[in-house]
């Protein structure tokens, strides 16, 4: 089934009482047993409800893993994940994590005992550098948040593989319509529901999937231990966003495109992170593992000053914390997704006080242009000279 | 002002723009910044939304606490709270606790190197016996859950203070209407709001509120890092349910103590367990730092046999998990909510094989004895005989 149609048909989406075509909200914390020796399917709604299983299925077709959860934020998707681990557990994960997932690793779980080392991962070999005899994991964004650096998937699967780590891929920026990180040999894919998936901005919620059951019953202990479920009222909108992933995406996709190009050539920016330029670092690693280059780019301006100017001068694009909506997002990653990050973590990260993140919506993409063209036009000089394209790639 | 206007009067008057007396749902997840460095104070909806805020204010002031969150489930709430804790450190627990704590407790946290020591709270030289150097808190359940035995909040309170322990409160059984630990003397109160909070057995949801602004600023930075917050819409089922909660614990508490008193006379029960009930050990407790009973009643049956044809029989009462709700419910402790606890320790404890938990609705009071009395005498029917 081609991913346009399993959006739509990929796994129970008709309730199979009624017939009705959008399965119903199960607003029921407790389900009636009838039968105290045969306890049915659902007894308490933090251990299952049939709406919330209704996209824990959905999300599992479509990442084409073994089970899926829903849980009630992106960030408890990841915090449950990495409740996996144990003390004395050692992690490696990719250097520019968004900037929750940097703060719950070394605010909240480094105090349980779990250590972390933070490389970059678009250098395979330094992924198998950083193991050592207690490491158990590896976590991966890839394209990474905010400047969309390329891991290769495969080749840091096939490294864990050898010393029987478990490999984590948030996927938030690509979906599954784009990238499946469970084919390329992970065993865990994660999403921020908040964005794409959901794609409306109007539900937050986090999902995961399992390569295999006995890890699924591993996370499903968690998920009903820890109890961060999604709500069901937002299973069932984020199943209705999930319906329109596809056609929101070519045109998101499309627009980040026209957009990206143009950016470039633009002498206001001094930069273009967007993996689907050919100069792009990353752009081969991105075409042999996905089948697009999303709806997320980021660009800097130079400075703080014009960052402010160009955020008080654009007029269609929401300036906002998220990415991934029906609506443009502009965002500040050094105030915002980052903002949990220590300064010095963030410039060695290549997040400039000049950095920012554009994730395309749905409006007309000449209509975007034009809002930018005249935001960027008005930018005040730099006191210093930009440095050329040339000299900015070479610093990625 | 007293409670019960309180909550009537939450969201009241907060939204200035349409003066809508319920205060909306607000769904978006990112919002617009004026400028940039500048915030409407609502970010992103994980850090803050604004129905939520309308609940969490709520409950804080209900509980008289400084700050409140509203988390996905009880647990989720729960573990928040947990993240205050570092390898290493040491919690004294009740020894009769819901299920799922103690699963958490046991089955994930201890993995992190958290270790738990399980006292009965009503024993204060037992508590002190199992202080640690590593101790860093007492949690506390009270009424227990399923034994409603009665913990003295100010006895535990004033110790762990001396030692310079949190106390944490589940609060879950009797909700600020009834008893408000903070005012004797704890530091965090839990809440699975799913049950009376709620009232309605439709919304799952957790509520954590803290005393003072540095426990408040902690709860508020691991409750936004973890992420496991509540939904809008079950924000607002929450704040709704919260509304009606008087009138509810009134009938509720009326109802359970009609309801016990009866169990008593009926011959298949052998024990059962209501604060409300003057012989009920823990009564006087209860009486000096609650103003009610609640609605949850144990009881015992004379022999397990009669446990399945009883819940079998039920017709009024739904045999379901949960609790709180306006429908009466009667749960198995021993293979639903306390599942996940070693039979030797459920047996050490006390929830054994023939112990049910009734958590009484607010059904008229007369159906639900009926309904009661008709399934217990079926339950002593064996083979056509008379057990």
């Amino acid at each position: 089934m081609n991913f346009a149609t399993k959006v739509l048909h990929g796994s129970t989406g008709i309730d199979p009482f009624t017939g009705a075509s959008s399965v119903p909200i199960y607003q029921a914390s407790t389900f009636h047993q009838f039968d105290i020796d045969q306890p049915g399917t659902y007894d308490y709604a933090r251990s299952g409800n049939p709406t919330r299983h209704a996209l824990e299925e959905a999300i599992a077709a479509l990442e084409g893993g073994a089970r899926g959860f829903a849980f009630s934020s992106g960030m408890a998707a990841i915090s449950s994940v990495f409740m996996l681990f144990s003390a004395g557990d050692h992690i490696v994960v990719a250097e520019d994590v968004y900037g929750g997932t940097f703060r719950f690793l070394t605010r909240v779980l480094s105090r349980m005992g779990i250590s972390v080392t933070f490389v970059d991962a678009t250098q395979t070999e330094a992924v198998r550098a950083a193991i050592t005899p207690a490491t158990r994991g590896v976590y991966l964004e890839t394209p990474s948040n905010p400047t969309l650096k390329v891991t290769d998937i495969a080749a840091v699967s096939a490294i864990a593989k050898e010393h029987d780590l478990l490999v984590i891929v948030d996927n938030t920026f690509l979906t599954p319509y784009y990238q499946r990180p469970l084919e390329l040999g992970a065993d865990i894919v994660i999403h921020s529901a908040t964005k794409f998936i959901g794609g409306h901005s109007d539900v937050v919620a986090g999902l995961a999937v399992t390569r295999d059951e006995a890890l699924g019953e591993q996370l499903y202990l968690i998920q009903n231990g820890m109890g961060a479920v999604l709500g069901v009222q937002d299973c069932w909108l984020v199943m209705r966003g999930l319906k329109t992933l596809k056609a929101r995406l070519d045109v998101s996709t499309k627009s980040a495109g026209v957009l990206a190009e143009w950016l470039s050539c633009h002498p206001e920016v001094s930069r273009v992170y967007y993996t689907g330029l050919a100069e792009h670092p990353g752009h081969l690693v991105q075409q042999k593992q996905a089948s697009g280059h999303g709806a997320v780019l980021s660009f800097d301006v130079g400075s703080r000053e014009r960052a402010k100017a160009l955020f008080d001068r654009v007029k269609l694009p929401i300036v906002a914390v998220s990415l991934g909506a029906v609506e443009t997002i502009l965002s500040y990653p050094v105030m915002m997704s980052h903002a949990a990050m220590p300064a010095e973590e963030r410039q060695a990260r290549g997040i400039t006080d000049g950095l920012i993140r554009l994730s395309a919506g749905l409006e007309d993409a000449d209509d975007l242009l034009a809002d930018l063209k005249q935001a960027l036009e008005a930018l005040p000089p730099l006191p210093s000279a930009i440095p050329s394209k040339k000299e900015a790639y070479s610093r990625v | 002002m007293r409670l019960e206007t309180k909550l009537i009067q939450a969201g009241v008057g907060k939204d200035e723009k349409t003066g809508a007396v319920s205060f909306p749902v607000y769904y978006a997840t990112a919002y617009r910044h004026p400028a940039l460095g500048q915030s409407t104070g609502f970010d992103y909806t994980r850090t803050a939304n604004p129905t939520r805020s309308v609940l969490e204010e709520t409950i804080a002031e209900a509980e008289g606490g400084d700050a409140g969150f509203a988390c996905a489930s009880g647990m989720a709430a729960v573990h928040t709270v947990m993240g205050l804790f570092s390898q290493g450190d040491h919690l004294i627990v009740s020894l009769d606790l819901y299920g799922g704590t103690y699963r958490l407790f046991e089955q994930v946290l201890s993995r992190y190197g958290l270790a738990f020591t399980y006292v009965d709270l009503r024993d204060l030289e037992a508590v002190k016996k199992a202080l640690r150097a590593e101790t860093k808190a007492i949690f506390v359940e009270t009424p227990t859950n399923p034994l409603m035995q009665i913990t003295n909040i100010r006895e535990i309170t004033s110790l762990a203070k001396q030692h310079g322990l949190l106390t944490i409160v589940d609060n879950t059984f009797m909700t600020p209407y009834c008893q408000r630990p903070l005012e004797l003397g704890a530091d965090v109160i839990l809440h699975s709001a799913t049950k009376y909070l709620g009232g309605h057995n439709d919304v799952l949801a957790g509520l954590i509120v803290t005393k003072g602004e540095e426990l408040s600023e902690k709860i508020r930075f691991l409750h936004n890092s973890i992420g496991a917050v509540l939904g809008p819409q079950d924000s607002w089922l929450l704040v709704r349910g919260m509304k009606t909660l008087a009138l509810r614990m009134d009938r509720h508490q009326s109802n359970a103590l009609a309801v016990a008193k009866k169990l008593k006379e009926h011959p298949a029960v052998a024990e059962v367990f209501y604060p409300g009930l003057e012989e009920h050990p823990g009564h006087e407790i209860q009486a000096s730092q609650a103003s009610g009973y609640s609605g949850m009643v144990s009881f015992r049956v004379r022999s397990q046999e009669q446990v399945g044809l009883f819940l079998q029989n039920l017709r009024v009462v739904s045999f379901a998990e949960s609790l709180g709700g306006v429908e009466s419910l009667c749960t198995y402790p021993a293979t639903q909510t306390h599942a996940d606890i070693p039979e030797e320790v459920r047996a050490y404890v006390g929830v054994c094989d023939r112990l049910l938990r009734l958590s009484v609705g607010i059904e008229h009071p007369d159906d639900l004895i009926a309904d009661l009395f008709q399934a217990l005498d079926a339950s002593l029917v064996v083979g056509g005989a008379v057990r």
